[in-house]
């Protein structure tokens, strides 16, 4: 077996050692009940990296990989061009096969490049401290919310229903079983919401999101405004981190939490993980935080350099009084979106955002100029939702069958929901092509 | 952007922290660089207006349809060129430590080897470049790649059901420990039954996720030999019992020989059993946690499938469950239908298929940490049935290998045989005032990454080591050879200061992490310099 360097001469001298006959002696603790004869049936044995190969291989064949087709999905995860650069990096064995610094004398590499993407992370938020990074997106709103309970000490959110209906969903799940209410308000596709008058003085938090799922941009000052006017926390998640660099920040606006999908920037979108998740505040919040955090100080020469710090929060030091239970958080993700961010830079992150910004007007012009297809957004970043004349599920999987992905049928997410069932969301980014939407508006106007 | 032309950052400052000066902190070259050892400012210190990593054409001119706000002012982001940005990361790798540079045997994180072709296959563009939102019909080959690693994992564990969606070991545990309480709903026990057991030798993680989920901890003594007080733990069990959370093979490395009298015991009283699966390589291939009454166990394929560690993260965590819990594995749920795979995502798609189930809810986006499904899998089929089993043996062999060439002269916690790492106490160093953290730092001077220190809690200064399969012996005689002289060294008696000023060889001696924790600096600023953060 390639991976195992022990021969038997080397496992027959180890036992010498130990002063054990075999190596079954070793196991001996395991109850006779549970000891097995042999290998576990069922199952085969080993293969060599070919046939490894090409079992993947035959597995990817049996899917639609966009390539060059025409693609319009976003609804949370968005197809970006990632520089060469960024896989290449996040694939040196120093990086790649690296575990969390616990030893900073010899993980300065990780702790430096978390402590430049809590930084960066606190740039594009406009917030005042960010964590070393989430799981993803979604699992860092339902953090955020636990937060903003230990903050306020009060156990009823509200959730917009501009929110991405899954982190609905995994709040939902976690009010249910940690104990607090979460209030969901019905579902917002127009972006006309206002929350203002819901908020009281049991709500410990809002979440809202920007844009929203449909697409919509709000300004949120007054609704921040009306929460610290009543003791609470202004959440706003962010699925498309690319709109940060044309759009006012959450920080801007009031928001005492942002939580971020981080994948567009650096990450593929790999069926839906791993991503990467964005988590800032308020500095007077720093120590109510879940996750790793990164800070400077010195060594024993005068340097600068880098440790994780204030683990107190942390389950590893307080246990059951720990601020979360998370250890791990999603490192080579975040070392991914950080090299990709410096490469675009200020200037590149701007241009691509307007790029971004460029292309969907355009495919909005283009799909809503479509007889029967009506556009709901008056303002949105790169992702719109168009009112089709008739059921949006069908149609994408028509188009589906001509090699286009156009989009999210609002009701793959929302099924209960009969006002949903003619909604597409379609998002454009830098990667959309004349060659794309000409087709995608082609077989549209077919379908339809 | 502020330019540093002072790479070395290497100012004239005082020791911190107690700890001695010694030569090495007068290196004596003029940009502060020792050879390969470089020193790298921060991305913000090497910025400058006018460079750019990347080549995007001019946007389209287009009217604005963003409600009117369009952020004024810059974001703050430095520019840099693509070479400067490839050649300070590169710089960054390499003050690390890394598994493809040695030993790394840090206990309970399982660092083994992490074969490349798993890279390969994840980049495939037909796994790896599909949006987890595309019609299902053009998802088939990864419906049915997630299906074939929960067969492996089901198949492995001996247990009838697996939730794929958790994102880590911890999002796992949370999984599991909701699927108990929905259980316990179900039964309308949820109100009476408040307590967890745990052991206090028990990964933080455990009581963490317990007291998030309302449960009050409740800890479990060891006894003499390392392993649950059977009869504490008895005396503790009663019908305000919710669950037990262990961890097996437990965190002193050790197998718990009563483990079927604790499952039994547990169920007596109607409290399920939940296994903490972090020590899983132990066991892999050769003992299935079903055949020990188990009701559910979180997996890290980052530990026993060797998903890259990638400096914390990201994991991967799916739970297997008995059929008490599998009614209860948060959605989705991944269903085959005919020769079709379809994905349901609620209560109605459930109905519409015919199966029975009442999930839990929905723990993550979309379906789960598929690049990291994609890599264990092929790590798994690599080793097969006949690998994975010598895995656990190799593991196993070699960490009783280290504890035997080791035990005459380091002090081992508790009497052998144990599993797949090899716990000492500090009373070895007893009166050579060297501590577990001197010990630990003086081995990185000597090329390696310490074990784990100060964990479990139960054992004093607690040096724990995981060599894993993957070492070579004559590799782990070098290894071994460098812990006996160190070992040495320590109980001369007169090295003590020696041990205090290690590592001198690291890209950076010893931090100072009560002056990060007591003024916290989490950002760069133009103004916080490192002279401000000496001050």
């Amino acid at each position: 077996m390639r991976y195992l360097p022990l021969t038997e001469a080397d496992r027959r001298e180890m036992l010498g050692v130990i002063g054990a006959k075999s190596v079954d002696e070793l196991f001996r603790d395991v109850p006779a009940s549970a000891v097995l004869g042999g290998k576990i049936a069922g199952l085969p044995d080993h293969q060599g990296e070919l046939e490894v190969e090409r079992a993947f291989q035959a597995y990817a064949a049996k899917n639609l990989s966009p390539g060059s087709d025409p693609f319009f999905i976003g609804a949370g995860a968005y197809r970006h061009h990632v520089p060469a650069t960024v896989d290449y990096m996040i694939q040196r064995g120093e990086f790649l096969t690296s575990y969390t610094p616990y030893q900073p004398e010899i993980t300065q590499g990780t702790l430096q490049y978390l402590f430049e993407f809590q930084t960066q992370i606190t740039l594009l938020t406009g917030m005042e401290v960010a964590n070393a990074s989430m799981y993803d997106g979604s699992t860092g709103t339902s953090e955020a919310v636990l937060m903003a309970n230990r903050v306020t000490r009060r156990h009823k959110a509200l959730i917009s229903g501009g929110l991405h209906p899954q982190y609905r969903r995994i709040i939902e799940t976690t009010a249910k079983w940690e104990g607090f209410k979460a209030v969901v308000t019905a579902v917002d596709a127009g972006g006309l919401e206002d929350l203002i008058a819901q908020v009281d003085k049991e709500t410990s938090c809002v979440v809202v999101q920007n844009p929203s799922f449909f697409g919509h941009v709000r300004d949120f000052t007054k609704l921040a405004e009306a929460c610290h006017a009543a003791g609470a926390l202004l959440i706003v998640v962010v699925t498309e981190v690319v709109s940060l660099g044309l759009l006012k920040p959450p920080g801007e606006m009031g928001a005492d939490i942002v939580v971020c999908e981080g994948q567009s920037i650096g990450n593929g979108l790999g069926f839906g993980g791993p991503y990467v998740g964005l988590f800032a505040t308020r500095d007077k919040y720093m120590r109510q935080m879940p996750g790793r955090l990164v800070g400077e100080t010195v060594d024993a020469d005068g340097k600068r350099g880098f440790v994780l710090t204030l683990s107190t929060r942390e389950q590893h030091i307080r246990r059951e009084k720990a601020t979360s239970n998370i250890c791990t958080n999603a490192g080579l993700c975040a070392l991914a979106f950080t090299v990709h961010l410096t490469l675009l830079g200020e200037a590149g992150f701007r241009r691509l955002a307007e790029i971004n910004h460029a292309k969907a007007s355009e495919l909005a012009d283009r799909v809503s100029a479509i007889p029967g297809v009506k556009l709901l957004n008056d303002s949105f970043f790169n992702e719109f939702t168009v009112r089709l004349p008739k059921p949006a599920a069908p149609v994408v999987e028509a188009l589906a069958a001509k090699r286009i992905l156009g989009g999210l049928p609002v009701s793959r997410l929302l099924p209960d929901d009969p006002s949903v069932e003619n909604l597409l969301l379609l998002a454009a980014t830098e990667t959309a092509t004349e060659e794309g939407m000409g087709p995608l508006v082609a077989a549209l106007k077919e379908v339809l | 952007m502020v330019q540093s032309l002072d790479r070395s950052q290497g100012r004239d400052g005082g020791s911190a922290g107690g700890v001695a000066a010694s030569p090495a902190n007068t290196h004596g070259t003029f940009t502060g660089n020792r050879a390969l050892q470089i020193e790298e400012p921060l991305i913000f210190e090497m910025g400058q207006p006018g460079r750019c990593g990347v080549d995007l054409p001019e946007p389209a001119k287009v009217k604005d349809r963003l409600n009117g706000l369009r952020r004024s002012g810059e974001v703050g982001l430095p520019g840099l060129s693509e070479p400067q940005v490839v050649q300070h990361y590169t710089r960054l790798s390499q003050k690390n430590y890394a598994i493809d540079m040695g030993v790394y045997p840090l206990g309970s994180c399982t660092m083994k080897h992490n074969p490349r072709i798993n890279e390969k296959v994840a980049r495939l563009p037909g796994i790896g470049d599909l949006h987890p939102l595309q019609p299902v019909s053009t998802v088939q080959g990864a419906l049915e790649l997630i299906d074939c690693l929960a067969h492996w994992l089901k198949t492995l564990t001996g247990m009838p059901a697996v939730a794929m969606s958790p994102a880590a070991g911890a999002h796992g545990e949370m999984c599991g420990m909701m699927a108990i309480a929905a259980a316990l709903e179900a039964k309308g026990e949820r109100a009476q039954r408040r307590i967890v057991l745990a052991p206090e030798s028990a990964h933080g993680t455990n009581p963490a996720t317990a007291a998030a989920l309302g449960f009050t901890v409740k800890p479990i003594p060891a006894n003499d030999r390392g392993r649950v007080d059977l009869a504490a733990l008895k005396a503790a069990l009663g019908p305000d019992v919710a669950a037990i959370m262990l961890t097996n093979p437990n965190t002193c490395g050790l197998f718990e020989s009563e483990i079927v009298e604790i499952s039994k015991a547990v169920h007596a009283v109607g409290a399920y059993f939940y296994c903490d699966g972090a020590n899983f390589n132990a066991i892999v291939g050769r003992v299935r946690p079903g055949d020990l009454g188990v009701d559910c166990m979180h997996i890290n394929l980052h530990k026993t499938f060797s998903t890259p560690h990638g400096g914390g993260g990201p994991g991967a965590g799916p739970v297997v469950l008995s059929a008490a819990l599998a009614p209860y594995a948060p959605y989705p749920w991944i269903v085959k239908q005919g020769d079709k795979w379809t994905i349901a995502e609620d209560g109605g798609a459930l109905k519409s298929l015919g199966i029975e189930g009442t999930p839990l809810g929905r723990l993550k986006a979309f379906h789960g940490q598929m690049g990291m499904f994609t890599r264990a899998l092929a790590y798994i089929m690599s080793h097969g049935a006949d690998g994975l089993k010598q895995v656990a043996e190799d593991a196993v062999l070699s960490a009783n290998y280290v504890m035997a060439a080791l035990g005459d002269t380091m002090s081992p916690a508790f009497e052998g045989p144990c599993m797949h790492e090899a716990l000492f106490d500090d009373s070895f160093l007893k009166g050579t005032g060297v501590s577990t953290l001197d010990f630990a730092k003086a081995m990185i001077d000597e090329g390696y990454h310490p074990m784990t220190m100060y964990f479990p809690l139960v054992v004093h200064g607690a040096m724990l080591i995981e060599p894993t399969e993957s070492v070579a012996k004559e590799d782990l005689d070098q290894f071994i050879g460098a812990l006996r002289s160190l070992t040495a060294r320590a109980k001369t008696g007169t090295a003590a200061e020696a041990f205090k000023a290690a590592p001198l060889y690291s890209p950076r001696r010893r931090l100072d992490e009560t002056l990060a924790a007591r003024k916290p600096i989490l950002r760069w600023r133009p103004s916080n310099n490192f002279k401000e953060a000496a001050d």
